[in-house]
Protein backbone atom coordinates (compact mmCIF):
# COMPACT_ATOMS: atom_id res chain seq x y z
CA UNK A 1 0.00 0.00 0.00
CA UNK A 2 2.66 2.67 1.16
CA UNK A 3 4.74 2.95 -1.32
CA UNK A 4 6.33 6.23 -1.48
CA UNK A 5 8.96 8.01 0.87
CA UNK A 6 5.76 10.29 1.78
CA UNK A 7 3.35 7.90 2.61
CA UNK A 8 5.71 5.40 4.30
CA UNK A 9 7.05 8.67 6.61
CA UNK A 10 3.32 9.19 7.26
CA UNK A 11 2.79 5.84 8.31
CA UNK A 12 5.90 5.64 10.78
CA UNK A 13 4.07 9.01 11.92
CA UNK A 14 0.83 7.02 12.66
CA UNK A 15 2.91 4.60 14.44
CA UNK A 16 3.55 7.11 17.34
CA UNK A 17 2.24 7.17 20.40
CA UNK A 18 1.95 10.90 19.45
CA UNK A 19 -0.61 10.77 16.82
CA UNK A 20 -2.28 7.93 18.33
CA UNK A 21 -2.91 10.25 21.45
CA UNK A 22 -4.50 12.81 18.78
CA UNK A 23 -6.40 10.85 16.50
CA UNK A 24 -7.12 7.59 19.07
CA UNK A 25 -5.49 5.30 16.27
CA UNK A 26 -2.73 4.12 14.33
CA UNK A 27 -2.39 4.05 10.93
CA UNK A 28 -5.42 2.80 9.10
CA UNK A 29 -4.26 0.18 6.73
CA UNK A 30 -8.03 -2.10 6.59
CA UNK A 31 -11.27 -0.33 5.23
CA UNK A 32 -12.87 -0.89 8.54
CA UNK A 33 -9.54 1.10 9.99
CA UNK A 34 -10.12 3.66 7.36
CA UNK A 35 -14.05 4.12 8.07
CA UNK A 36 -13.55 4.32 12.02
CA UNK A 37 -10.43 6.61 11.24
CA UNK A 38 -13.49 8.81 9.54
CA UNK A 39 -16.26 8.15 12.22
CA UNK A 40 -13.91 8.89 14.91
CA UNK A 41 -12.67 12.62 13.89
CA UNK A 42 -15.46 14.93 15.08
CA UNK A 43 -15.00 17.30 12.15
CA UNK A 44 -14.98 14.09 9.20
CA UNK A 45 -18.04 12.09 11.18
CA UNK A 46 -20.42 14.54 9.60
CA UNK A 47 -19.34 13.10 5.97
CA UNK A 48 -19.86 10.09 4.85
CA UNK A 49 -17.41 7.46 5.09
CA UNK A 50 -17.71 6.03 1.37
CA UNK A 51 -18.89 7.37 -1.58
CA UNK A 52 -19.82 6.57 -5.10
CA UNK A 53 -17.15 7.31 -7.43
CA UNK A 54 -19.73 8.62 -9.76
CA UNK A 55 -20.67 11.65 -7.39
CA UNK A 56 -17.19 12.62 -7.06
CA UNK A 57 -17.26 13.46 -11.12
CA UNK A 58 -17.21 17.33 -12.02
CA UNK A 59 -20.50 16.84 -13.92
CA UNK A 60 -22.24 15.24 -10.51
CA UNK A 61 -22.47 18.76 -8.81
CA UNK A 62 -19.84 20.90 -10.65
CA UNK A 63 -18.30 21.04 -7.07
CA UNK A 64 -20.65 24.05 -6.20
CA UNK A 65 -21.44 23.32 -2.67
CA UNK A 66 -17.93 22.57 -1.91
CA UNK A 67 -17.11 25.87 -3.54
CA UNK A 68 -19.96 27.80 -1.57
CA UNK A 69 -18.16 26.33 1.74
CA UNK A 70 -14.95 27.29 0.59
CA UNK A 71 -15.83 31.04 0.08
CA UNK A 72 -17.71 30.79 3.61
CA UNK A 73 -14.31 29.91 4.70
CA UNK A 74 -12.49 32.48 3.15
CA UNK A 75 -15.54 35.30 4.08
CA UNK A 76 -14.86 33.99 8.15
CA UNK A 77 -11.14 34.14 7.59
CA UNK A 78 -10.64 37.95 5.79
CA UNK A 79 -13.62 39.00 7.78
CA UNK A 80 -12.08 38.00 11.06
CA UNK A 81 -8.89 39.88 9.94
CA UNK A 82 -10.96 43.13 8.80
CA UNK A 83 -12.39 43.45 12.46
CA UNK A 84 -9.21 44.21 13.82
CA UNK A 85 -9.48 47.92 12.07
CA UNK A 86 -13.16 48.94 12.02
CA UNK A 87 -15.05 50.03 14.87
CA UNK A 88 -18.66 49.77 14.27
CA UNK A 89 -19.45 53.18 15.04
CA UNK A 90 -20.49 56.62 13.17
CA UNK A 91 -18.71 58.31 11.88
CA UNK A 92 -15.59 56.02 12.81
CA UNK A 93 -17.06 53.10 10.40
CA UNK A 94 -16.75 55.14 7.27
CA UNK A 95 -13.51 56.14 8.03
CA UNK A 96 -12.31 52.42 9.55
CA UNK A 97 -13.42 51.16 5.80
CA UNK A 98 -10.81 54.50 4.08
CA UNK A 99 -8.13 53.60 6.39
CA UNK A 100 -8.43 49.46 5.30
CA UNK A 101 -8.50 50.76 1.57
CA UNK A 102 -5.54 53.18 2.02
CA UNK A 103 -3.68 53.09 5.34
CA UNK A 104 -3.50 49.56 6.42
CA UNK A 105 -0.90 47.37 4.09
CA UNK A 106 -2.79 44.85 2.39
CA UNK A 107 -6.05 46.23 4.01
CA UNK A 108 -7.68 46.56 -0.30
CA UNK A 109 -6.55 43.25 -0.45
CA UNK A 110 -8.56 41.77 2.47
CA UNK A 111 -11.35 43.81 1.81
CA UNK A 112 -12.15 43.29 -1.85
CA UNK A 113 -11.43 39.58 -1.15
CA UNK A 114 -14.01 39.96 1.27
CA UNK A 115 -16.18 41.41 -1.11
CA UNK A 116 -15.89 39.59 -4.32
CA UNK A 117 -15.66 36.55 -2.21
CA UNK A 118 -19.42 37.41 -0.80
CA UNK A 119 -20.80 38.53 -4.20
CA UNK A 120 -18.99 35.09 -5.60
CA UNK A 121 -20.88 33.09 -2.61
CA UNK A 122 -24.20 34.55 -3.34
CA UNK A 123 -23.90 33.38 -6.99
CA UNK A 124 -22.23 30.35 -6.28
CA UNK A 125 -25.23 29.53 -3.81
CA UNK A 126 -28.04 30.02 -6.37
CA UNK A 127 -26.00 28.15 -8.89
CA UNK A 128 -26.16 25.15 -6.24
CA UNK A 129 -29.57 25.04 -5.59
CA UNK A 130 -30.59 25.53 -9.08
CA UNK A 131 -28.34 22.74 -9.98
CA UNK A 132 -29.78 20.89 -7.16
CA UNK A 133 -33.69 21.57 -8.53
CA UNK A 134 -32.83 20.71 -11.87
CA UNK A 135 -31.28 17.30 -10.39
CA UNK A 136 -34.29 17.01 -8.58
CA UNK A 137 -32.01 16.68 -5.70
CA UNK A 138 -35.56 18.17 -3.91
CA UNK A 139 -37.24 15.06 -3.95
CA UNK A 140 -37.64 12.24 -1.26
CA UNK A 141 -35.51 11.51 0.74
CA UNK A 142 -33.81 14.83 0.54
CA UNK A 143 -36.81 16.74 0.79
CA UNK A 144 -35.28 18.06 4.60
CA UNK A 145 -32.19 18.92 3.21
CA UNK A 146 -33.66 20.69 0.47
CA UNK A 147 -35.41 22.78 3.23
CA UNK A 148 -31.68 23.39 5.19
CA UNK A 149 -30.58 24.30 1.89
CA UNK A 150 -32.61 26.97 1.54
CA UNK A 151 -32.73 27.99 4.96
CA UNK A 152 -28.68 29.08 4.44
CA UNK A 153 -29.55 30.46 0.88
CA UNK A 154 -31.36 32.88 3.39
CA UNK A 155 -28.60 32.84 5.96
CA UNK A 156 -25.92 33.47 2.92
CA UNK A 157 -28.58 36.66 1.49
CA UNK A 158 -29.36 38.27 5.25
CA UNK A 159 -25.23 37.94 5.47
CA UNK A 160 -24.50 39.45 2.37
CA UNK A 161 -27.38 42.42 3.46
CA UNK A 162 -26.10 43.17 6.95
CA UNK A 163 -22.49 43.20 5.62
CA UNK A 164 -23.57 46.15 3.02
CA UNK A 165 -24.64 48.42 5.42
CA UNK A 166 -21.02 48.20 6.98
CA UNK A 167 -18.98 50.67 5.02
CA UNK A 168 -21.15 53.20 5.96
CA UNK A 169 -20.74 54.73 2.90
CA UNK A 170 -24.25 56.51 0.63
CA UNK A 171 -24.63 53.17 -0.92
CA UNK A 172 -24.49 51.47 2.36
CA UNK A 173 -26.91 53.99 3.96
CA UNK A 174 -29.53 54.11 1.52
CA UNK A 175 -29.62 50.42 0.71
CA UNK A 176 -30.39 49.86 4.11
CA UNK A 177 -32.95 52.88 3.79
CA UNK A 178 -34.93 51.09 0.80
CA UNK A 179 -34.28 47.83 2.01
CA UNK A 180 -36.04 48.42 5.26
CA UNK A 181 -39.25 50.37 4.25
CA UNK A 182 -39.57 47.20 2.12
CA UNK A 183 -39.36 45.17 5.34
CA UNK A 184 -42.25 48.15 7.47
CA UNK A 185 -44.28 47.29 4.28
CA UNK A 186 -45.14 44.10 5.78
CA UNK A 187 -48.58 43.50 6.91
CA UNK A 188 -48.93 43.95 10.87
CA UNK A 189 -45.88 43.40 11.99
CA UNK A 190 -43.50 45.42 9.50
CA UNK A 191 -42.97 48.91 11.39
CA UNK A 192 -42.35 46.93 14.63
CA UNK A 193 -39.76 44.27 12.66
CA UNK A 194 -38.02 47.82 10.91
CA UNK A 195 -38.00 49.62 14.48
CA UNK A 196 -36.42 46.46 16.46
CA UNK A 197 -34.23 45.63 13.48
CA UNK A 198 -32.93 48.81 13.03
CA UNK A 199 -32.62 50.06 17.24
CA UNK A 200 -34.72 53.47 16.10
CA UNK A 201 -36.71 55.21 13.50
CA UNK A 202 -33.85 55.98 10.78
CA UNK A 203 -31.01 53.86 9.88
CA UNK A 204 -28.30 55.12 12.40
CA UNK A 205 -25.81 54.57 14.97
CA UNK A 206 -27.88 51.90 16.66
CA UNK A 207 -29.06 49.99 13.01
CA UNK A 208 -24.79 49.66 11.94
CA UNK A 209 -24.30 48.44 15.45
CA UNK A 210 -27.13 45.83 15.34
CA UNK A 211 -25.85 44.59 11.96
CA UNK A 212 -22.77 44.49 13.00
CA UNK A 213 -23.69 41.82 15.77
CA UNK A 214 -26.20 39.92 13.20
CA UNK A 215 -23.41 40.01 10.65
CA UNK A 216 -20.49 38.99 12.44
CA UNK A 217 -21.73 36.79 15.36
CA UNK A 218 -25.17 35.66 15.16
CA UNK A 219 -25.75 34.54 10.91
CA UNK A 220 -22.18 32.77 10.77
CA UNK A 221 -22.86 31.05 13.81
CA UNK A 222 -26.79 29.97 12.61
CA UNK A 223 -25.08 29.48 9.09
CA UNK A 224 -22.08 27.33 11.05
CA UNK A 225 -24.61 24.78 12.42
CA UNK A 226 -27.29 24.74 9.02
CA UNK A 227 -23.92 24.02 7.09
CA UNK A 228 -22.90 21.09 9.95
CA UNK A 229 -26.34 19.56 9.33
CA UNK A 230 -26.22 20.29 5.44
CA UNK A 231 -23.35 17.88 5.36
CA UNK A 232 -24.56 15.25 8.01
CA UNK A 233 -27.83 14.94 6.23
CA UNK A 234 -26.35 13.83 2.42
CA UNK A 235 -24.43 11.25 3.94
CA UNK A 236 -27.97 10.04 6.35
CA UNK A 237 -29.78 10.24 3.00
CA UNK A 238 -27.70 7.87 1.07
CA UNK A 239 -25.74 10.37 -0.79
CA UNK A 240 -26.12 12.98 -4.06
CA UNK A 241 -28.10 12.82 -6.71
CA UNK A 242 -26.94 11.53 -9.22
CA UNK A 243 -28.52 10.90 -12.72
CA UNK A 244 -28.72 6.88 -13.33
CA UNK A 245 -27.92 7.90 -17.17
CA UNK A 246 -25.08 9.23 -16.02
CA UNK A 247 -22.68 6.19 -16.62
CA UNK A 248 -24.58 4.66 -19.49
CA UNK A 249 -23.67 8.39 -21.31
CA UNK A 250 -19.69 7.72 -20.52
CA UNK B 1 -43.28 -19.51 39.83
CA UNK B 2 -41.16 -16.09 38.97
CA UNK B 3 -42.44 -16.54 35.46
CA UNK B 4 -45.92 -16.92 36.65
CA UNK B 5 -45.79 -14.30 38.80
CA UNK B 6 -44.24 -10.90 36.61
CA UNK B 7 -46.68 -10.89 33.83
CA UNK B 8 -50.02 -10.56 36.85
CA UNK B 9 -47.61 -8.19 38.62
CA UNK B 10 -47.30 -5.79 35.70
CA UNK B 11 -50.95 -5.10 33.98
CA UNK B 12 -51.79 -4.43 37.75
CA UNK B 13 -48.65 -2.47 38.01
CA UNK B 14 -49.85 -0.74 34.85
CA UNK B 15 -53.63 -0.43 36.07
CA UNK B 16 -52.77 1.46 38.96
CA UNK B 17 -50.97 4.04 37.48
CA UNK B 18 -53.04 4.65 34.49
CA UNK B 19 -56.34 4.69 36.29
CA UNK B 20 -57.50 7.72 35.80
CA UNK B 21 -55.02 9.36 38.05
CA UNK B 22 -52.15 10.76 37.40
CA UNK B 23 -49.05 9.30 38.80
CA UNK B 24 -46.41 11.42 40.70
CA UNK B 25 -43.77 11.04 38.26
CA UNK B 26 -45.58 12.75 35.68
CA UNK B 27 -47.20 15.34 37.93
CA UNK B 28 -43.71 16.38 38.78
CA UNK B 29 -42.56 16.33 35.13
CA UNK B 30 -45.33 18.33 33.87
CA UNK B 31 -45.50 21.37 36.81
CA UNK B 32 -41.10 20.98 35.51
CA UNK B 33 -42.28 21.65 31.53
CA UNK B 34 -44.86 24.21 32.72
CA UNK B 35 -42.33 25.98 34.35
CA UNK B 36 -40.16 25.85 31.83
CA UNK B 37 -42.82 26.90 29.58
CA UNK B 38 -43.23 30.28 31.83
CA UNK B 39 -39.93 31.22 32.50
CA UNK B 40 -38.61 30.70 28.80
CA UNK B 41 -41.82 32.80 27.83
CA UNK B 42 -40.78 35.55 30.30
CA UNK B 43 -37.36 35.46 29.00
CA UNK B 44 -38.73 36.09 25.29
CA UNK B 45 -40.50 38.89 26.47
CA UNK B 46 -37.81 40.38 28.37
CA UNK B 47 -35.55 39.63 25.54
CA UNK B 48 -37.96 41.56 23.11
CA UNK B 49 -38.23 45.02 25.56
CA UNK B 50 -34.43 44.71 25.71
CA UNK B 51 -34.34 44.52 22.05
CA UNK B 52 -36.68 48.00 21.87
CA UNK B 53 -34.22 50.83 22.81
CA UNK B 54 -36.17 53.41 25.78
CA UNK B 55 -33.87 56.09 24.24
CA UNK B 56 -33.21 57.36 21.14
CA UNK B 57 -30.42 59.22 20.32
CA UNK B 58 -32.10 60.24 17.29
CA UNK B 59 -32.13 64.09 15.74
CA UNK B 60 -35.29 66.12 17.07
CA UNK B 61 -38.28 66.03 15.41
CA UNK B 62 -39.37 69.66 16.18
CA UNK B 63 -37.52 72.19 14.01
CA UNK B 64 -37.65 75.86 13.72
CA UNK B 65 -37.75 77.26 10.22
CA UNK B 66 -37.14 80.78 10.58
CA UNK B 67 -39.08 83.74 9.80
CA UNK B 68 -41.88 83.46 7.60
CA UNK B 69 -40.50 87.01 5.62
CA UNK B 70 -37.69 84.59 4.51
CA UNK B 71 -39.84 82.88 2.01
CA UNK B 72 -41.06 84.25 -1.45
CA UNK B 73 -44.80 83.77 -2.22
CA UNK B 74 -45.19 80.65 -4.34
CA UNK B 75 -42.08 79.43 -3.58
CA UNK B 76 -40.59 75.73 -2.12
CA UNK B 77 -37.65 75.74 -0.26
CA UNK B 78 -36.29 72.86 0.85
CA UNK B 79 -34.83 72.57 4.52
CA UNK B 80 -31.84 70.01 3.72
CA UNK B 81 -31.17 69.22 7.81
CA UNK B 82 -34.68 67.91 8.29
CA UNK B 83 -35.47 66.70 4.50
CA UNK B 84 -38.64 69.02 4.61
CA UNK B 85 -40.35 71.13 1.96
CA UNK B 86 -41.71 74.74 3.28
CA UNK B 87 -44.23 75.55 0.74
CA UNK B 88 -45.42 79.74 0.86
CA UNK B 89 -48.71 80.33 -1.68
CA UNK B 90 -50.65 83.24 -1.74
CA UNK B 91 -52.75 81.47 0.93
CA UNK B 92 -50.28 80.92 3.37
CA UNK B 93 -47.58 78.20 4.59
CA UNK B 94 -47.73 74.20 4.78
CA UNK B 95 -44.58 71.96 5.65
CA UNK B 96 -44.18 68.55 2.95
CA UNK B 97 -42.29 65.60 3.70
CA UNK B 98 -39.38 65.20 1.60
CA UNK B 99 -38.69 61.65 1.74
CA UNK B 100 -40.65 59.67 -0.25
CA UNK B 101 -43.64 57.05 1.08
CA UNK B 102 -42.70 54.70 -1.56
CA UNK B 103 -38.97 53.43 0.24
CA UNK B 104 -37.75 56.72 1.88
CA UNK B 105 -35.27 57.60 -0.04
CA UNK B 106 -35.37 62.15 -0.80
CA UNK B 107 -37.24 63.56 -3.10
CA UNK B 108 -35.76 66.90 -4.99
CA UNK B 109 -37.65 69.82 -5.87
CA UNK B 110 -37.38 70.43 -10.05
CA UNK B 111 -38.25 74.40 -10.30
CA UNK B 112 -38.02 73.55 -14.19
CA UNK B 113 -40.69 70.98 -14.13
CA UNK B 114 -42.44 72.64 -11.22
CA UNK B 115 -42.36 68.64 -9.42
CA UNK B 116 -41.19 67.12 -6.47
CA UNK B 117 -38.86 63.72 -8.39
CA UNK B 118 -37.48 61.23 -6.31
CA UNK B 119 -34.12 60.39 -7.78
CA UNK B 120 -34.55 56.14 -6.67
CA UNK B 121 -37.14 54.71 -8.96
CA UNK B 122 -38.42 58.22 -10.64
CA UNK B 123 -41.67 58.85 -8.65
CA UNK B 124 -43.31 62.52 -9.41
CA UNK B 125 -45.33 64.89 -6.72
CA UNK B 126 -46.57 68.36 -7.36
CA UNK B 127 -45.86 71.20 -4.83
CA UNK B 128 -48.84 70.34 -2.53
CA UNK B 129 -47.15 66.38 -2.13
CA UNK B 130 -50.33 64.88 -4.17
CA UNK B 131 -48.73 62.13 -6.46
CA UNK B 132 -48.58 62.72 -10.02
CA UNK B 133 -46.78 59.26 -11.22
CA UNK B 134 -44.42 56.49 -10.12
CA UNK B 135 -44.52 53.77 -7.79
CA UNK B 136 -45.09 55.92 -4.70
CA UNK B 137 -48.56 54.52 -2.94
CA UNK B 138 -48.94 57.48 -1.37
CA UNK B 139 -48.60 61.49 -1.59
CA UNK B 140 -46.13 62.96 0.63
CA UNK B 141 -47.67 64.12 3.50
CA UNK B 142 -47.88 67.38 5.38
CA UNK B 143 -46.40 68.20 8.95
CA UNK B 144 -47.97 70.62 11.50
CA UNK B 145 -46.73 74.11 11.05
CA UNK B 146 -47.48 77.05 13.56
CA UNK B 147 -46.04 80.05 14.47
CA UNK B 148 -43.48 80.26 17.67
CA UNK B 149 -44.75 83.17 20.12
CA UNK B 150 -41.65 85.05 18.35
CA UNK B 151 -43.08 84.88 15.12
CA UNK B 152 -40.73 82.13 13.95
CA UNK B 153 -42.04 79.30 11.68
CA UNK B 154 -42.16 75.44 13.60
CA UNK B 155 -42.51 72.39 12.20
CA UNK B 156 -43.05 69.44 13.71
CA UNK B 157 -42.69 65.89 11.83
CA UNK B 158 -44.04 63.64 14.03
CA UNK B 159 -47.51 65.32 13.65
CA UNK B 160 -48.98 64.79 10.46
CA UNK B 161 -51.91 67.41 8.99
CA UNK B 162 -54.25 67.31 6.77
CA UNK B 163 -53.07 68.72 3.36
CA UNK B 164 -55.84 71.33 3.06
CA UNK B 165 -54.94 72.96 6.43
CA UNK B 166 -52.64 76.41 5.57
CA UNK B 167 -50.63 78.23 8.04
CA UNK B 168 -51.80 82.15 7.06
CA UNK B 169 -49.61 84.74 8.44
Amino acid sequence: MSTTPFNQTLDRLRDTRFWKSIFRRGPARTNRTRSLAIFGNIFLHILPVKVREKSLRARATYYLGSFSFFLFVVLSITGALLMLYYHPATPQAYRDMKDLRFVVSNGVFLRNLHRLAAQAMVLAVFWHMFHVFYRGGYRPPHEFNWVVGVVLLLLTLFLSYTGYLLPWDQLAFWAITVGTNIISAMPVLGKQVRFQLLGGNLVGENALLRFYVLHCVVLPLLAVVFIAVHFWRIQKDGGLTVPEDDERKN
Amino acid sequence: MSEADKPTVKPEGEAKDSGGEISRRDFFNEVAIAALGVAGLGAATVTYRYLSPNVLFEPPTTFRAGNPDLYPVNSVTYITDQQVYIVRTGAGFYAVSAICTHLGCITQWKPEANQIQCPCHGSKFREDGTKIEGPAPRPLPHFSITLTPDGDLLVDKLETIKPDKVLKV
